[in-house]
């Protein structure tokens, strides 16, 4: 191997500057090398967080620039946490969360099992499934909002034409027991192909010969699927969990598309109602709050399942 | 050196310089909604620039995300507006959080007065504090809620007669809100043409303002109001009235009874969409798309009549909506901002205004004793502009929509409550901002 290059760049480096760098050690040099980065994380997230936290024990308002900012100490705190309103968006997340999770995996490591099996036209269905979610959620969810109309959407008539139903007689948006499938559905819908693909890179990584070796023991099918596919897929599973976790959590365009949070609070999302409390009602000491606890709720519950996944990993 | 001298000396400028020699050309900026109007103003704006030899952009942003990025760009100090035709209740916050220039020096010594204006603009789009003769915008686009209804099929004799012997009265334009909802249940499900369609198409939409701009108009006529005429902010029995209560109960109904399945969130996109499309018998919209109803293959051209909110029990009052044209003061181009407010108060231009669709406020264009005859829509509009109301103007004005627009859609479309436990919650929510505000 030529050292080439390095003595290139040592003899055009100026005479000053290498004065400088002669003397330092290797541990500086590097210091010298991550400190824009640093730099640039501190300024971008960790500064931006730590502001948040001081504003969110203000009553800090930024559409009142002019008025005094108090110092209210934990009383944003108090009122978010004893907020029925936040309570019920908190349980419409968790509903949102759960089953579109639940959904996507399940279908997703489905249809990644189906598609690992080699047949003709497989690269053409896997870019077909993959469609949705190259698309926008404003798109995605703008369409759904036709698919759901009583008088013209299809997806009326399909359940129609199944169940009997008049069409018209149901409505998946503007019904409060059906509102919350219909963000569940689009939303599966949309993810469930990236979902398929983190599965399908899963089972792809399982090599033949496990397999192999599984049916010159004479294992079945069924016992080669719970005791190979599902235990090596198994991290790419909980990776999927994760991202789709988070990502659902801070959920908002699509279901601000297909219901604006309607009806009445029944598809506000928290993602939702910390916008409306922080760029519509300008409560930004409040939001900041509101944000706060998100954070920490989200981070907290990553950290938990990140070391689980871990785990899980080194089995 | 204060704001006010600025804007004196400014207008003394303007004066001096009048509208044909403006020395520099500057590159002038107008933010509006994306809607109708905004293309008539495009139109309109070329004899300005042809005159001053300034040159116009416009940043229209649709009328849902208007508010959230308009309100933004004020809030942050942003110098992408150099006017701004903001809605109605921004004005003020606008005045108070400074994001407007006061006007009155440029007004008094361009010759502008308020008087020259619909009285209803001026309260709802200029002044701040309310009833007080401080100007922050020029009243540009007057608008209120009315009614579309489909004339072609009021006028069909077996549904009249089928109407008469169901109601014992003539199919025709209801006087009271009562009378609308039996239209609309009338027109409900009903088989036309060989199409399917529905009563009314209403507002119902959660995620701005729009169950609000609906359901105002029936509850100004059941007797609802803001606040205790003589204590203001005192909102215990006035907000929740009687009244106020039955008419909202009234409004549930009609969305129960008499509206297209699937509208629980429409605003006036859907609704015209609705009504253009054959949908629906009746259509409560602003005035704003009643040039583009006349002009439409589908339903223009004489199928459609118009008019003004039907009374209730307690009166007869409609939705004012429209908006002034304000300097934004962020702006580096106020003096060419408010030659562009001098050259569009002009009664040739507002005239002109009129004629492309835009609604003028200006008196001597609605005046005119060809006025109410010049459109279809033309008396409606007068009528209509006769008798308005307007939501809170206050600074906390986002607070107090979002948690009505709340309060209301629980009720209306979701169904949780009843109405009484929906105004109380609106009173308890609506004292917490003032509350915090300090007004009370």
């Amino acid at each position: 191997m030529t050292h080439a290059p390095m003595e290139k760049i040592a003899r055009a480096t100026p005479a000053p500057v290498a004065r400088r760098i002669k003397g330092l050690s290797d541990r500086a040099i590097a210091w010298i090398f991550v400190a824009p980065s640093i730099f640039l994380l501190l300024a971008v997230n960790i500064f931006p967080l730590i502001w948040t936290i001081r504003l969110s024990f203000t009553d800090y308002r930024v559409n009142r620039p002019n008025r005094d900012v108090e110092w209210v100490g934990l009383r944003n705190y108090e009122r978010i946490l004893t907020d029925d309103g936040i309570w019920a968006t908190m349980q419409a997340t968790a509903h949102f969360l759960i089953w579109t999770i639940v959904l996507q995996v399940i279908i997703g490591f489905a249809l990644a099992y189906l598609i690992n099996k080699k047949f003709k036209g497989n690269d053409l269905w896997t870019t077909v499934i993959v469609l949705p979610m190259m698309l926008s959620p404003a798109v995605v969810g703008n369409f759904w909002t036709f698919l759901y109309q009583p008088q013209i959407g299809l997806f009326n008539y399909v359940i129609a034409f199944f169940t009997g139903a008049d069409p018209a007689s149901f409505s998946m948006i503007g019904d409060v027991n059906l509102a919350p499938w219909a963000i569940v559905i689009a939303d599966t819908w949309m993810w469930t192909p990236f979902v398929m693909l983190i599965c399908l890179a899963g089972l792809r990584s399982i090599p033949d010969s496990i397999y192999e070796a599984a049916e010159c023991d004479r294992a079945s099918k069924w016992r080669q699927f719970w005791t190979i596919t599902i235990p090596m897929a198994l991290p790419f599973l909980m990776l999927a969990v994760l991202f789709r976790g988070i990502e659902n959590f801070k959920m908002f365009d699509l279901v601000v598309q297909l219901t604006g949070g309607g009806p009445g609070n029944t598809t506000t999302l928290t993602s939702i109602d910390l916008k409306r409390e922080a760029f519509e009602r300008w409560r930004t000491g409040y939001s900041s709050a509101y944000a706060v606890i998100l954070f920490v709720t989200v981070f907290g519950l990553a950290s938990i399942y990140v070391k689980a996944l871990n785990k899980v990993k080194e089995r | 050196m204060n704001k006010k001298f600025m804007t004196t000396v400014a207008s003394g400028a303007l004066v001096t310089a009048g509208l044909s020699g403006a020395a520099n050309a500057e590159d002038l900026t107008l933010c509006w909604a994306a809607w109708d109007p905004a293309n008539a103003l495009v139109e309109l704006s070329k004899d300005f620039e042809e005159k001053s030899g300034h040159n116009m952009s416009f940043e229209f942003v649709p009328w849902p995300n208007f508010a959230d990025r308009m309100l933004n760009e004020l809030n942050s100090g942003g110098q992408l507006c150099d006017l701004m035709i903001g809605d109605s209740q921004w004005i003020g916050g606008g005045a108070e959080s400074g994001h407007y220039v006061k006007l009155n020096d440029f007004f008094e010594a361009e010759g502008i007065t308020m008087d020259d204006f619909i009285p209803a603009t001026v309260t709802g789009y200029s002044e701040w504090p309310k009833g007080s003769p401080n100007y922050w915008a020029l009243p540009a686009f007057g608008d209120v809620v009315g009614w579309t209804y489909r004339k072609d099929w009021f006028e069909k004799p077996e549904l009249q007669a089928e109407f008469k012997e169901k109601y014992g009265r003539d199919l025709g334009v209801p006087a009271t809100l009562e009378e609308l909802k039996d239209i609309a249940e009338f027109f409900q499900g009903r088989e036309i043409d060989g199409n399917t369609v529905y009563g009314a198409a209403i507002y119902t939409e959660r995620g701005s303002e729009g169950i609000t701009m609906g359901v105002t108009n029936v509850l100004y006529n059941y007797g609802f109001q803001y606040e205790n005429p003589d204590q203001p902010y005192d909102l215990e029995g006035y907000v929740n009235s009687e009244g106020a209560v039955e008419g909202l109960e009234f409004y549930k109904a009609l969305y129960d009874v008499g509206t297209p399945p699937g509208s629980s969130n429409w605003y006036m996109g859907e609704n015209i969409d609705a009504y253009k499309s054959g949908q629906v018998a009746l259509q409560m919209n602003f005035a704003f798309i009643w040039p583009g109803v006349e002009a439409d293959p589908n339903v223009g051209g004489g199928k459609s009549g118009y008019f003004p909110n039907p009374a209730g029990p307690a009166g007869q009052y409609a939705q004012l909506g429209g908006q002034g044209i304000s300097v934004v003061s962020y702006s580096s181009k106020q003096d060419a901002a408010l030659e562009y407010i001098k050259w569009f108060a002009q009664p040739e231009i507002q005239a002109r205004w009129w004629e492309l669709g835009g609604y003028s406020a200006l008196k001597a264009v609605v005046e005119d004793p060809g006025f109410a005859s010049s459109q279809p829509y033309a008396q409606t509009f007068l009528d209509s502009m006769a008798i308005v109301k307007d939501f809170w103007a206050e600074p906390a004005y986002a607070d107090l929509l979002l948690a009505m627009q709340e309060k209301i859609h629980d009720y209306v479309i979701a169904g949780n409550g009843t109405a009484q436990e929906a105004l109380d919650g609106l009173v308890e929510e609506w004292t917490i901002i003032f509350e915090d505000e300090g007004k009370i």
